[in-house]
């Protein structure tokens, strides 16, 4: 009955620990190996302008509105003695600096961080807007005409008629109704807001669209127009040069619909550049910054919002029930002796700062001083707690002498003797003291050597960066750990080293 | 459960009825030992007192020394007596435990020949009240008692010390039964893992089998050259009986009782463990879960001692 509860609990803390585990990596996109790097772009966009002295100035930028496809790892504003204020109208958002009063060349920055993020939702897309029928004057009109007639003949749907009219539209063609559309056309910017007219004529909305390809190393870029049309359902992108649906994989989207990229009010020469780099970064910090963004509850209580300082002392803490759990598979599954219960793992946490090779070396001179001046301690007969706190102290001085002496060898390492637990190191020579008289030397190297190796195993899952990252990341693993503990609590089995220690038993007839 | 899997050795051991210490610990001790009565028998002093009240035979209490001052007034205190074992109340695996076969002068004559001085013999106490050979290293007190004159079946076949008798006892049925030998390498101490030999003990006849020393089989003491073998153990029906007697005593499930055959006392309860060891298994070559799944399935255990004892006798067929 009982072992059915305690597997009941041990199944719960599991599907809760796995659960909340699963969501933070499928939906939080939280990485499950520390080595992951995210592609991080940084754009600038660098505002110049010339101001006029006599009038207040006011610069509108647009900036973009949660891009598809990328995640916002961070944004700034650099502009000194500016005011600042962002907007959002639904369909794009706009940063506004303003100030009363400023004379010559301004340069303004806005800084955006980006990440790419498949798994990012796209906000819902707004409505399409009623279709304007534009007006084209004559004989432009009559061309459009023709070309839809052409056009319509030879599609099915609003998407392939897009496709079709853009590949017949092509600069490149010598249809004369086509020259008349590219005729009075100066840049590509307005050829799109051609085409998005044209569609509008033939009653398929569509819209204009702004976006920036990511290449890293570029200084002077600038945006390119792209075309939305919309086919009932959704809105799809198309290439106002070839005709070819969709977004490149690098096109952040900046801009959509007409507004203006740059507004300028007192002020003149407006110019927008873009700057384009790309770094790599943690994809912890990105999944953590996206998690944040998402207004996700959980992340409200991760470890990440706690100051770094803090964060690196809950990093050991954590590691802490990783060690216990090896103790009790050692202790209880595999059946090796140690001097005390938990002993090994303050030790591991030592060699954690030592390093392990230093660790073993500085430990094994401290433990067998200290053993030699404990059996000088035993003539002596004194009583146990004087006798303790005099291991203790001598514990004290031994690591002053190590750390000195390879001070003075030039072996900084020894330095780190400081960073062992001193009571944990007096009660081990106690205790291995107090073995090697009662039960003899070989039992005593046996537990100390047992001590060390669990000491070792300790250190090395401990400081295993992967699982460091894993209960960092994913504190509620250590429900997983627990939930194991808790299955072992009730293993009934044998432990390894019992099969060998019942061995005669085997090679022999019951009671004979 | 396939056959294919049998030669396993967890497999094999399983099938002689081996138990680990965890099964020991999870559900025996564990299930069977409610941890308030844990005291009666980790404080020998309590142990003592509880059955001189019921009857039991123990071996006589000479003095208690609680405190440090006490140990100035022993000398008075011990005068009457030439012979005496100085032990911690609350010791385990026989450490801490002085032996005194009489007086040279004004020392003291150690089971092992040497003299100890009166200064030895106060430091020792006084190391006892420190808590040196106590479980968690708390607070002691150090008894001093009877030393037990063995009975002479046991000459041949003991070193120094004095062997003693473990049983297990379950719902109070002895389930198995094994004769420790002191060695000279475990200096004079009844405990396997510190060198004496185990003996398994027929529970039906009272009647040893070979004994177990360092994981090896032996037919002779290693000291003695004494035959262990077919020894017969007298008062075994008293010494059953007397085990069975101890649980109803201290209300532990999974008990391990000691005694020790004095030669002029007859069977006297030394002393009593609620987590005894494993190593029972090895003297005896046999599992213990036979036995004790049997007791287990009993619906009810019976209240004589005569009937308990056939049941403990029937066991081991």
């Amino acid at each position: 009955m009982r072992n059915l509860h305690v597997k009941l609990l041990a199944l719960v803390l599991v599907l809760v620990g796995a659960g909340l585990c699963y969501y933070k990596v499928t939906r939080l996109g939280l990485p499950l190996f520390p080595t992951q790097h995210a592609e991080v772009w940084t754009v600038e966009a660098r505002v110049e302008f010339k101001a006029r002295h006599d009038t207040p100035v006011k610069v509108r930028l647009g900036i973009p509105r949660a891009p598809d496809g990328y995640t916002v790892v961070h944004e700034s504003f650099v502009a000194s003695n500016y005011g600042l204020t962002t907007e959002d109208d639904g369909l794009n958002r706009f940063a506004q600096w303003a100030v009363r009063k400023m004379r010559g060349w301004q340069v303004l920055y806005y800084r955006i961080q980006l990440a790419r993020d498949p798994a990012h939702e796209s906000l819902p897309a707004p409505p399409p807007p009623v279709t304007e029928s534009a007006d084209f004057p004559e004989p432009i009109h009559s061309a459009v005409r023709a070309i839809l007639a052409e056009v319509q003949r030879k599609s099915a749907d609003a998407t392939t008629f897009a496709k079709q009219l853009v590949t017949r539209l092509h600069v490149s063609s010598q249809d004369s109704n086509v020259m008349l559309l590219h005729q009075d056309i100066q840049s590509d910017e307005d050829w799109a807001r051609r085409l998005v007219d044209v569609l509008a004529v033939a009653q398929i909305p569509a819209r204009l669209m702004r976006v920036l390809l990511l290449k890293d190393g570029v200084s002077h870029g600038s945006l390119i127009p792209w075309i939305e049309i919309h086919d009932g359902q959704t809105w799809l992108p198309f290439d106002p040069e070839t005709g070819d649906q969709g977004l490149p994989e690098t096109a952040v989207v900046w801009l959509m619909g007409d507004a203006e990229l740059l507004d300028l009010q007192g002020g003149k020469h407006g110019k927008v550049e873009y700057s384009i780099s790309q770094q790599t970064q943690e994809m912890t910090l990105v999944a953590e910054e996206r998690a944040r963004q998402m207004g996700s509850r959980l992340m409200e209580f991760s470890l990440f919002s706690l100051p770094v300082q803090t964060q690196n002392v809950y990093r050991v803490l954590l590691l802490v029930p990783i060690g216990a759990l090896l103790i009790v598979i050692l202790r209880n599954i595999v059946g090796v002796q140690t001097f005390g219960t938990f002993m090994p793992i303050l030790i591991a946490l030592a060699f954690r700062e030592t390093e392990l090779l230093w660790g073993l070396i500085l430990f094994t001179t401290l433990i067998a001083l200290g053993l030699v001046i404990r059996f000088y301690l035993e003539y002596l007969k004194l009583l146990l707690v004087p006798r303790l706190a005099a291991v203790l102290i001598i514990v004290v001085m031994l690591m002053l002498a190590v750390g000195l002496v390879s001070h003075k060898l030039g072996i900084d390492r020894g330095l780190s003797v400081a960073l062992f637990p001193m009571v944990i190191l007096a009660m081990t020579i106690e205790r291995m003291s107090l073995v090697w008289e009662e039960l003899g030397p070989a039992a005593a190297f046996r537990q100390g050597f047992g001590s060390l190796s669990v000491a070792a195993l300790g250190y090395l899952s401990m400081s295993s960066v992967y699982l460091g990252h894993l209960v960092f990341v994913f504190p509620e693993l250590l429900l997983i750990v627990l939930a194991a503990t808790l299955l072992i609590g009730r293993y009934t089995g044998y432990r390894l080293l019992e099969l060998w220690r019942f061995r005669a038993v085997l090679f022999s007839r019951p009671g004979a | 459960m396939s056959g294919a899997w049998e030669w396993l050795p967890w497999r094999r051991l399983r099938a002689h009825g081996i138990m680990g210490m965890n099964e020991r610990n999870g559900d025996f001790i564990l299930r069977y030992n409610p941890r308030p009565n844990f005291p009666l028998v980790d404080d020998k002093q309590k142990t003592k007192a509880i059955a001189l009240a019921a009857g039991i035979p123990v071996p006589d209490l000479y003095g208690v020394v609680e405190i440090e001052h006490q140990i100035e007034e022993l000398r008075l205190q011990l005068s009457p007596h030439d012979d005496f074992v100085v032990k911690p109340a609350h010791g385990s695996g026989g450490e801490g435990v002085l032996v005194i076969t009489g007086r040279v002068n004004d020392a003291y004559r150690r089971a092992s020949g040497s003299v100890a001085s009166e200064e030895e013999l106060g430091h020792h106490i006084s190391n006892i009240l420190s808590g040196m050979y106590s479980l968690g290293g708390m607070p002691d007190c150090a008894l001093i008692e009877y030393r037990v004159k063995f009975d002479p079946i046991f000459t041949d076949i003991s070193y120094l010390g004095v062997p003693d008798i473990r049983t297990i006892v379950f719902r109070g049925i002895p389930v198995m039964a094994m004769l420790r030998l002191p060695t000279r390498a475990s200096d004079g101490k009844a405990n396997l893992h510190q060198g004496a030999i185990g003996v398994g003990i027929d529970l039906a006849t009272g009647r040893t089998f070979s004994g177990v020393w360092h994981d090896s089989l032996v037919g002779e003491h290693p000291d003695t050259g004494g035959e262990i073998e077919g020894v017969q153990i007298p008062h075994w029906e008293d010494i059953l009986a007397l085990t069975a007697r101890c649980h109803d005593l201290v209300g532990l499930g999974y008990l391990g009782v000691d005694i020790v055959l004095d030669g002029e006392l007859g069977p006297l309860m030394l002393e009593m463990n609620a987590r005894p060891g494993l190593a029972i298994q090895l003297a005896n070559r046999t599992g213990l879960l036979k036995r004790l799944r049997t007791v287990e399935g009993l619906r009810a255990v019976p209240e004589a001692l005569g009937e308990r004892v056939a049941l403990a006798k029937a066991l081991c067929r």
